[in-house]
């Protein structure tokens, strides 16, 4: 069995498996969202009060790590179907992986920062 | 001459399935979607750093080109669930076959251009 260094979790199942937890998790992140915002009448005071709530960052801060996971999976799909030379396949993954890791402190900083 | 040798095939009549017109979609749309965090970042840093930031956020979404790149993040994350929910119901086991898989992309197709449609109210 030959296996791939640069995916996941060096095996197809465990990625697929990954990829659909974090599915579950954006699609309720999502749908979250999506419902609070038509439900409430968003300002300011409603906004942050919501952020401001511990088990919200916590929610948030697991999107944003699913957000990671799942993107690596697909993006190193995309990448690995599309790309065929070794070289740019990746440098495509390297931005990807860079691009994951800033969104992730970002929205660290983001929701704890000062 | 030999009219049994082969004949080429003319390719401008091959089509893609629409299974497969939904799958590709799905690709580009998350493509959008790991690009739209960026943009989704960038609000929600200025829209919790103050009365002033949300403010300025709302003034920002008041301008056609805010407008139009919300509405593309929106549509890409809503056709992105719906094609994934699609995904979630074939892991049990519903629309694996040739027929309610076809079924099952016209359905992905028609409900988020609905989502996307009323999403596009909702924006302006």
């Amino acid at each position: 069995m030959v296996s791939s260094v640069t995916n996941l979790g060096r095996s197809g199942v465990f990625d697929w498996m990954v990829q659909r937890v974090t599915a579950y998790v954006l699609a309720l992140y999502t749908v979250f969202l999506i419902g609070f915002t038509l439900t409430t009448d968003v300002d300011y005071q409603t906004w942050s009060g919501l952020f401001s709530q511990t088990w919200f960052r916590i929610f948030t801060l697991l999107a944003l790590v699913s957000i990671g996971a799942h993107a690596w999976v697909g993006l190193w799909t995309v990448s690995t179907d599309y790309i065929k030379a070794a070289a740019p396949r990746f440098l495509f993954q390297a931005v990807c992986g860079l691009g994951m890791f800033v969104y992730l402190v970002w929205g660290i900083q983001i929701l704890w920062g000062l | 001459m030999n009219t049994k040798r082969p004949v080429n095939l003319d390719l401008s009549k091959f089509h893609f399935p629409l299974p497969a017109i939904t799958s590709i979609l799905h690709r580009i749309s998350g493509i959008i979607i790991f690009i739209g965090v960026a943009f989704m970042l960038y609000g929600l840093e200025l829209s919790l750093s103050g009365e002033a930031g949300f403010s300025q956020i709302s003034d920002l979404l008041d301008s056609f080109l805010a407008k139009l790149i919300t509405w593309g993040i929106l549509s890409a994350l809503l056709y992105h669930l719906v094609a994934g929910i699609k995904h979630l119901l074939m892991d049990m086991g519903i629309g694996e076959e040739l027929e309610s898989g076809l079924l099952a992309a016209k359905a992905t197709v028609v409900v988020s251009v609905i989502l996307i449609i009323l999403a596009g109210v909702w924006v302006w």
